[in-house]
């Protein structure tokens, strides 16, 4: 199809007074939500997901793309003012913005993030349109085991790209593949991990798991080190808008972000830490003030805040055409697909195109949308940041565990969702990424699914697996990709004894 | 965290890294002991055993990694912390868990699961945290059961609304 006829068909989908209005109710709370510290865009989608329940697919999912853009935009405004990225892609941001807002330019670092956000983002959707069809031309070709191998791509880089060490980022996953079997085999009705309770034949729901691990987890995790440093609020001070000369640093480090960001967003390559890490970098290295770096250098708040925006976009190619989620906010967001029985991929795109352009076109409103609002209203958001903390956390308590009473009012399901808040705070006292397990839990029983369709096709030849090319190539990507940190782990060893 | 300046490898043995290591053969022996328990009859290709095993067994790899990890003392040592706190807001959530499934509804689980967390979080003041709890429930309450008609649970006290 042409992209450009489609494109403008759903952008006559998305501009329907309706869907406007969706995407505006999605762009404010995922702001509102975002912008509370410790919450991350992935934990704002799931915390929003129960809001969505009753209305119809095409505007939840247009009030998704809102959330989804509007949590990010939210967490870098806690990252420049008070120096609590929600999520390591905000890590960057809060490393040189929140210098900036201590020496009183909290204003033009709210500015660059917000401008450079929308162009990356803008051009990282253009992006998304284009290669899209691209990718779903390819991905019909693609057999049960080339989606397989596939999702062995996605599984190692997930979990060897997130955390420090490959073996704590599998045993995340695996943890999440193990919580994956739990409940009905789709394809023979046999019961696998249930243990004989009902409740657990449905299997483990995504949002229960990733607010558990998110949300309760972060909040034990908090208060079990409350009685450390009390973190505090810089005001914005001083003008909101940037110089001339905050202008002329700051755009090649926007355009230079998104170079970084959609790219490797779109690979199977995990998430934004590794393209806000490397912009971050490139700018130190190519600034013509290294003076100011780890001081507030307005590039070093640009081009990762770019970067992010970009991958972000990037990460819905995969998730959109292939059904592959790879991070945390993606899995959410196909856990929003799911709760429609709708599963994206190149059939999507052939079903249902008014939805996914719909979609695609919405995150151009609401990349405008959050550029027009936000730093006019940016007073509010840092209100926000005054609630107290033991309210904020007892309301984020209380707003997460109402989204499981209204999904499934048992007490077995709130029972598992306290379970997981206990293993997402051990998790993170003992240093396992969550991301990996949320990955494995919403792709482990489609690659096994994937796989056993593929066994039977051949009727129960595994070697289907590297007789086929594309799913020979995949998987020794995949194991690559596996071995890869272990050796680079030596090297950086290496570096810093250098350093 | 990346950088290692601000945590040192601890030396000699890791015990909660062997903790670890050992929960994940336990998860691996309960995963086969379920596997087996499958009646499975297909004819070709695989049956709904097989992906269990293949998981278990790489759990028994990665308990393995895990636990020559904790022995070389490779884990970052964990922050000192508050147990306290922690368990004031784990009793929290048992007691909304208790108040739901004894059918004493929802806004009155709310307000115990508020004003829990946020004395645990060094709040003072049971009786305001306990009202102001019960406001937020309500309002939580009256938006999603009758604006967006979702079924949250009702005890005793949401029948007046």
């Amino acid at each position: 199809m042409d992209t450009f006829a489609a494109l403008a068909n759903g952008m006559a989908v998305a501009i329907q007074p309706m869907n406007l209005l969706f995407a505006l109710i999605g762009v404010l709370l995922g702001t509102a939500v975002g912008v509370l510290p410790g919450i991350g865009p992935a934990l704002t989608v799931a915390l929003l997901l129960p809001v969505t329940y009753k209305l119809d697919p095409g505007g939840s999912l247009i009030m998704f793309a809102g959330i989804y853009y509007g949590g990010m935009y939210g967490g870098s405004t806690t990252a420049i003012l008070i120096n609590t990225p929600g999520e390591s892609a905000s890590m960057a941001t809060a490393l040189e913005g929140n210098k900036m807002a201590k020496a009183g330019r909290g204003g033009p670092a709210l500015a660059t993030a917000a401008i450079g956000s929308f162009v990356a983002g803008t051009l990282a959707t253009i992006g998304l349109a284009f290669v899209a069809p691209w990718l779903v031309d390819i991905a019909v070709q693609f057999g049960p085991e080339d989606y397989f191998a596939l999702m062995c791509v996605a599984f190692v880089t997930v979990s060897a790209t997130f955390g420090n060490s490959p073996v704590r980022g599998l045993t995340s996953l695996f943890i999440g593949l193990v919580l994956g079997l739990v409940g009905i085999d789709k394809l023979t009705g046999q019961p696998r991990l249930s243990f004989g309770v009902p409740e657990m034949l449905d299997g483990v729901e995504v949002t229960t798991l990733a607010v558990g691990l998110f949300a309760i987890g972060e909040a034990l995790y908090v208060v079990s080190r409350r009685h450390q440093a009390e973190e505090k609020i810089e005001a914005v001070r001083g003008s909101l808008w940037m110089t001339r000369q905050d202008w002329a640093r700051s755009w090649k480090p926007w355009l230079r972000g998104f170079g970084f960001g959609f790219p490797i967003g779109a690979l199977p390559a995990g998430g934004a830490e590794i393209p806000t890490f490397l912009s971050y970098s490139t700018e130190k290295r190519l600034t013509k003030h290294p003076e100011e770096f780890g001081k507030g250098a307005i590039e070093g708040v640009a081009g990762p805040e770019a970067a992010n925006n970009a991958s972000a976009a990037g990460t819905l190619v995969p998730l959109l055409t292939l059904g592959l989620p790879t991070s945390a906010t993606a899995a959410m967001m196909l856990a929003g697909f799911q709760q429609y029985g709708l599963n994206p991929g190149p059939l999507l795109f052939a079903e249902k195109p008014d939805l996914v352009w719909g979609l695609i076109a919405s995150l151009f409103i609401a990349n405008t949308m959050l550029l027009v609002l936000n730093l006019p209203l940016v007073g509010l958001w840092v209100r926000l940041l005054t609630i107290p903390q033991p309210w904020l956390y007892a309301g984020i308590l209380v707003f997460a565990t109402m989204g499981t009473i209204a999904a499934k009012p048992s007490v077995v399901e709130l029972t598992m969702l306290s379970v997981f808040g206990l293993m997402g705070f051990l998790m993170r006292r003992y240093d396992f990424p969550i991301a990996p397990v949320v990955v494995g839990l919403i792709l482990g029983p489609i690659a096994e699914s994937q796989l056993r369709r593929a066994m039977s096709i051949s009727l129960g030849d595994p070697t289907v697996l590297v007789t086929s090319p594309i799913s020979a190539t995949l998987l020794a990507i995949a194991a690559i990709a596996l071995v890869l940190p272990f050796v680079l782990r030596g090297m950086s060893k290496f570096k810093a004894t250098e350093d | 965290m990346s950088d290692d300046g601000t945590t040192r490898p601890r030396p000699g043995v890791d015990r909660a890294g062997i903790v670890i290591a050992l929960g994940l053969i336990a998860l691996a022996v309960v995963l086969i002991v379920d596997a087996r328990n499958i009646q499975a009859n297909v004819v070709y290709g695989m049956g709904p055993q097989v992906m269990p095993i293949i998981i278990a067994v790489g759990l028994i790899v990665l308990a393995i990694g895990n636990g020559i990890n904790a022995l070389r003392g490779d884990t970052p040592e964990p922050e000192d912390m508050q147990f306290g706190p922690v368990l004031l807001v784990l009793g929290g959530l048992a007691a909304m868990i208790a108040i739901i499934g004894l059918g004493g509804g929802f806004i009155p689980a709310m307000t115990v699961l508020f004003a829990a967390t946020a004395t645990a979080f060094g709040r003072r003041a049971i009786l305001t945290d306990l009202i102001l709890g019960f406001v937020i429930a309500t309002v939580i309450y009256l938006v999603f059961n009758k604006l967006l008609t979702l079924g949250l649970p009702a005890g005793p006290l949401e029948q007046f609304l």
